[in-house]
């Protein structure tokens, strides 16, 4: 039996039990910004020859204590530990870097096991190795700002299988939960209300 | 003799340090062995052993005949040992170590009369003040007045010399044996079936656990050895995220492996062993929702770690070094703990942190403009510098450039990176002078 979860109202809530992806250059920051979103462990499967760790001291308050990093080697391995931790049900996040396009069946299994162990999964992806299973895709760049003290980021949700699809630049500082949305005049480039 | 004598008299000598952990297992192990002629066993030193037969030479045809037995046995291990039998474990310690042999019931002080009395255990400064005084025997002391003797040398001696002529009582202190986290079953057919092995498993778990809660401790590693008809073993090995004494636990993790095991014509016995434990107080289990919630994850570190190793399963510490790469450690989740991050320093640090990687045509400092992985970036704001200085107490490679300023520089283009000049480079190492380098991104 399928359960499904009510759309999040808040627009940059993921959807909980399901895998979510993210590319672009601020996919990392993304990331974090999730974490601090979710109550519980951590797991952060990162593929041993990646260079870039997550720094202890700039990861926003709390996080640090709750993560668990995990580097496999290959992409079975990756898969199978996301998989693992997206079945264990006290993991709130599961935060993975794959190397290469998933397959459809791939990214499937890994919505099936999100499903079972009702836990949110979210990929960084590289740009355009994007897996039709996902449930949203964000791209994610970080913006320059013209105050001195605001940190922008454009996080625009390029693909959701539940709702409308949107363009937000906000200002995060990386360091406590709170965020301030930016308003900015744009023009619709989304039909209305259609969902891709 | 002293290893300058032994060389000179033979040059070709082959010496070896001496190994003093590993003499003391094998004592220990002889320890063990020993305890095959009486209950109560000993350690006697680093070199002897001393156990109390009372009641047992019968069973070996007497005192000689155990003795011979004991002697015979040594011999064909290899191991050239003298043994004595006396009825105090003073007499017995200094014939063993003076020629062996059996000192009759009632004859102590004939039978250990003719040894030196440095055979008494006393310490060297007392053997020199009684050979000065021209008491070189046992027996010679034996008649003396106990009195003066105290007080002329020490109440040491006259201890020793009650203890060895049994005046003075003196057990044999065996000490208790470690207990063996090991259970077996043999079965009476040969079975093949991976749910046979694994119902085999849980009657074997069931035992094994409830013997690690009686001492309270809990396994960090298991073994499953699996005997076939053949004489072939296999052996499934299985670590664990935390001390774990739940069969349930531990069975579902050995699922996996089992499963791969080949069975060839059969298996006939199990063997199930905890050889890596750690104490474990008794805990409430399975109560509150934050008791399964940790159960559930060591659960998951423990199958991840089966699978791709405990050493990859990590977990971030903080670390007291201003130098941003040894800022925090990655430790095994599975052997450390989380620890509470100290607070966050004024200074802003970045999320991700990547070995330094240059930047080419950069101008001025800070950079106006640079290219960094094949990318133009236009610094838009500049923060900085912070100068981090390198520890001079540990040669790290990646420090020898010396010094380093840090600037937090936002681009126009988007990403704010964290980089850094090598200000005490010398302008010939690096023709082009730009030792500008990116070391992290910030949220």
């Amino acid at each position: 039996m399928l359960l499904r979860d009510a759309t999040p109202s808040d627009p940059l809530t993921l959807l909980r039990a399901r895998v979510h992806e993210a590319e672009g250059r601020g996919r990392r920051a993304f990331a974090l910004f999730q974490a601090v979103r979710h109550q519980g462990p951590l797991v952060w499967v990162l593929p041993s020859h990646v260079p870039e760790l997550p720094m202890l001291r700039g990861l926003p308050e709390g996080v640090g204590e709750r993560l668990h990093v995990i580097r496999p080697e290959g992409e079975v391995d990756l898969l199978w530990c996301v998989e693992e931790a997206l079945r264990s049900a006290p993991i709130a996040l599961v935060i993975a870097e794959p190397d290469k396009p998933l397959s459809l069946t791939a990214g499937r299994r890994l919505q099936l096991a999100a499903e079972a162990g009702r836990t949110t999964g979210l990929l960084l992806i590289r740009a355009g190795a994007g897996s039709n299973a996902t449930e949203t895709r964000w791209n994610c760049e970080p913006a320059a700002s013209a105050a001195a003290d605001s940190t922008l980021h454009r996080w625009s949700l390029n693909k959701n299988k539940r709702g409308t699809i949107g363009i937000w630049t906000l200002n995060w500082n990386g360091a406590s939960p709170a965020v301030h949305m930016v308003s900015e005049a744009r023009q619709r480039h989304e039909p209305q209300g259609s969902p891709r | 003799m002293s290893l300058a004598d032994a060389r000179a008299i033979c040059p070709d000598l082959a010496t070896r340090p001496a190994d003093l952990a590993r003499e003391a297992a094998a004592l220990a192990n002889l320890r063990r062995w020993a305890g095959r002629y009486a209950p109560m066993v000993a350690t006697d030193g680093v070199d002897g052993l001393m156990a109390d037969i009372s009641g047992v030479p019968h069973l070996f045809g007497g005192e000689s005949g155990l003795r011979d037995d004991l002697q015979a046995r040594l011999e064909k291990m290899g191991l050239h040992a003298t043994s004595a039998i006396a009825g105090t474990r003073g007499a017995a310690h200094a014939l063993a170590r003076h020629g062996g042999g059996i000192v009759a019931d009632g004859r102590l002080a004939q039978g250990i009369g003719h040894l030196p009395v440095t055979a008494l255990r006393v310490d060297h400064d007392t053997a020199e003040a009684l050979a000065r005084v021209g008491l070189a025997r046992i027996a010679d002391l034996v008649h003396l007045p106990r009195a003066p003797l105290a007080r002329r040398f020490g109440a040491g001696l006259v201890l020793r010399l009650d203890q060895a002529l049994g005046a003075q009582a003196e057990p044999v202190a065996a000490e208790q044996d470690a207990p063996h986290f090991g259970v077996r079953m043999t079965l009476p057919e040969p079975i093949g079936k991976q749910e046979d092995v694994m119902a085999g498993l849980s009657r074997l778990l069931e035992r094994l656990c409830a013997k690690l809660a009686q001492h309270r401790m809990g396994a960090r590693r298991v073994r499953l050895e699996l005997r076939r008809v053949d004489r072939g073993t296999a052996q499934v090995e299985i670590g664990l995220a935390r001390p774990m004494r739940d069969p349930a636990r531990i069975a579902a993790l050995f699922a996996k492996d089992v499963e791969g095991v080949d069975s060839g014509f059969g298996l006939d016995e199990l063997r199930l062993s905890a050889p890596v434990t750690e104490p474990l107080a008794p805990e409430q289990i399975g109560g509150s929702p934050t008791t399964r919630h940790d159960d559930a994850l060591a659960d998951l570190l423990s199958s991840v770690g089966n699978r791709i190793g405990f050493d990859r399963v990590l977990r971030l510490l903080p670390a007291a070094s201003l130098i941003p790469e040894r800022s925090f450690l990655l430790a095994p989740a599975a052997y450390s703990t989380p620890e509470p991050i100290p607070h966050r320093t004024r200074v802003a640090r970045p999320i991700i942190l990547f070995p330094p990687e240059p930047v080419t045509a950069a101008s001025g400092t800070p950079p106006a403009s640079f290219r960094w992985r094949r990318m133009r970036f236009t610094t838009l704001r500049a923060t900085g510098p912070e100068r981090i200085t390198p520890e001079w107490w540990f040669d790290d490679p990646a420090w020898r450039s010396g010094l380093r300023d840090y600037w937090r520089i936002e681009t126009q283009e988007g990403p704010r990176l964290w980089l850094f000049q090598t200000p005490q480079t010398p302008s010939w190492a690096s023709p082009e002078a730009q030792n500008w380098y990116v070391q992290g991104e910030f949220a």
